[in-house]
């Protein structure tokens, strides 16, 4: 694993023993000791600490931010003008056959946009942005960690370091003083739960974790439970839900391009795949992102085939992510599916190791959210 | 007690060859979360891939050490597989095999290779 990266947190990982495996060219803990199974329940009630250090973390910086805005929405069919300071959004960078170039959470820092974006993508997206907008600063921040802090008692933890993180609310960002370090914290994750994700300089990213580590109510989690969180609460993983083929139409995204974007909006258009975007606004996409709950215990996994018939005669779509909700107490999976049979409750198969087996048609997500609008 | 390469143990009572998964098979496979075994009276031969294992992680096969019939087939894995991390050595056997021809279990490692080979 020579050519692997280590985020700051390499060291703490191991002697926590962490099983670390190659993700997104780093050296990540997959799972700790106690098992992805535990880890994942544990954070639904507890709380979960994550290193996601390997994400990129990005900061645009221009004249002022009516212009970086206006200049990054040429790039993605989110409003960014209208994003209150110190507010977070969801959004992607789009291409121009209307697929996702990458998915992120950007932020309204006042005088500057701050974003996060997937570890895979991020030495795609850096240069998509510099290549794009023509009077902004783009940096890739390499001396900032960014840990997680997921679950309902993660706010009782956290303003055991900083009072003020009790008033912010779901997909609030503010600067935060952290053992007297600048950390950039926001109310948001990707488990469904309520929590928050802590830029922090690498050089107390350590000492930080160990200080979060004594108390009991906090746990190491790994990747495996990140991704069974995240699953079984409906959110997309990029390079498996969603990719540059896919549309965020077709994913299920329309909630996040807010209605100024949309064809009969005030800032309408402008964005790298728009015609596709708004046929497919207007005319429906002819396949859909879903949720599919297998009817057997057997999981079906990425790449399974879903046909409507249980001969396997008729073909009509694929899961792109699948395996076992602990808190669902089941399996799950979800996938991409002919619109026409996406109705919730319609019931397809699965071709597992050559066996067609009964599954349904859901709504996403699996377990409900549990955040502090 | 033998062991095979694809870590699963095998004891013999008579002409009866009972099989599970060990200790270090189920430590590396994470929470099982579902198990598909044969189905008794099935005939199988060395090799086939007979039961099927899912983990949290991934989904992996457990071969036929030996040709045989299935005799018995244990049922409360099925019911709940996280037995197998629990008790693998023990509760969590998989299947009982009934063999005509017992001298491939001289191939097997007894449990001192065992260990060496999984260090």
């Amino acid at each position: 694993m020579s050519d692997l990266l280590r985020t700051p947190l390499y060291e703490l990982h191991v002697s926590n023993g962490g099983k670390m495996v190659p993700f997104a060219g780093y050296e990540m803990p997959v799972q700790y000791q106690s098992g992805v199974l535990k880890e994942h329940l544990h954070c639904r009630k507890s709380v979960g600490l994550f290193d996601v250090s390997h994400m990129g973390q990005v900061l645009i910086k221009g004249n002022n931010f009516l212009n970086i805005a206006l200049e990054l929405e040429t790039l993605m069919p989110i409003s960014i003008t209208q994003l209150a300071k110190e507010r977070q959004r969801y959004g992607f960078l789009t291409n121009i056959s209307g697929g996702i170039i990458d998915d992120l959470m950007l932020s309204n820092r006042g005088d500057h946009v701050y974003m996060v974006v997937n570890a895979a993508c991020k030495n795609i997206d850096v240069p998509h942005i510099i290549k794009n907008v023509r009077t902004l600063e783009v940096e890739l921040l390499e001396d900032r960690s960014l840990l997680a802090l997921q679950g309902p008692l993660a706010e009782n933890i956290l303003l055991k370091f900083n009072k003020s993180i009790k008033e912010m609310r779901f997909m609030d960002i503010a600067t935060v003083t952290i053992l007297g370090a600048e950390c950039w914290v926001s109310r948001s994750g990707y488990t469904g739960e309520d929590g928050f994700e802590i830029s922090i300089p690498s050089n107390v990213a350590v000492e930080f974790s160990k200080s979060l580590l004594e108390f009991e109510e906090v746990q190491l989690i790994g990747l495996g439970a990140r991704d069974s969180l995240r699953l079984e609460a409906g959110l997309c993983l990029y390079g498996h839900d969603i990719d540059a083929e896919t549309s965020p139409i077709e994913a299920g995204l329309l909630w996040a391009i807010q209605k100024s974007r949309r064809e009969e909006g005030i800032d309408s258009g402008g964005f790298p795949g728009e015609e596709r975007i708004f046929d497919e606004i207007k005319n429906g996409p002819t396949k859909k992102r879903i949720g599919i709950k297998p009817l057997a215990r057997a999981p079906m996994r990425e790449g399974t085939i879903l046909y409507s018939d249980a001969e396997g005669s008729n073909e009509i779509g694929r899961i792109t992510s699948g395996g076992f909700g602990p808190t669902f107490g089941g399996p799950l999976s979800m996938g991409y599916i002919d619109a026409k049979y996406s109705i919730k409750e319609t019931q397809v198969f699965g071709a597992v190791r050559d066996k067609l087996l009964p599954a349904v048609i859901v709504s996403l997500p699996f377990v409900n959210t549990n955040f502090k609008r | 007690m033998k062991y095979t390469e694809e870590h699963e143990w095998l004891t013999i009572e008579g002409n009866i060859v009972t099989v599970g998964i060990t200790e270090h098979a189920a430590e590396q496979l994470g929470d099982v979360v579902f198990v598909e075994l044969p189905e008794i009276g099935d005939d199988v031969s060395k090799d086939d891939s007979i039961c099927v294992i899912e983990s949290v992680k991934a989904a992996s096969d457990i071969l036929a050490p030996l040709d045989g019939k299935i005799v018995e087939i244990n049922n409360a894995i099925v019911e709940t597989p996280s037995l197998v991390n629990e008790d693998p050595s023990e509760g969590a056997w998989f299947f009982k095999i009934e063999v005509s021809d017992m001298s491939p279990m001289d191939e097997y490692m007894d449990e001192a290779a065992y260990l060496s080979f999984v260090k």
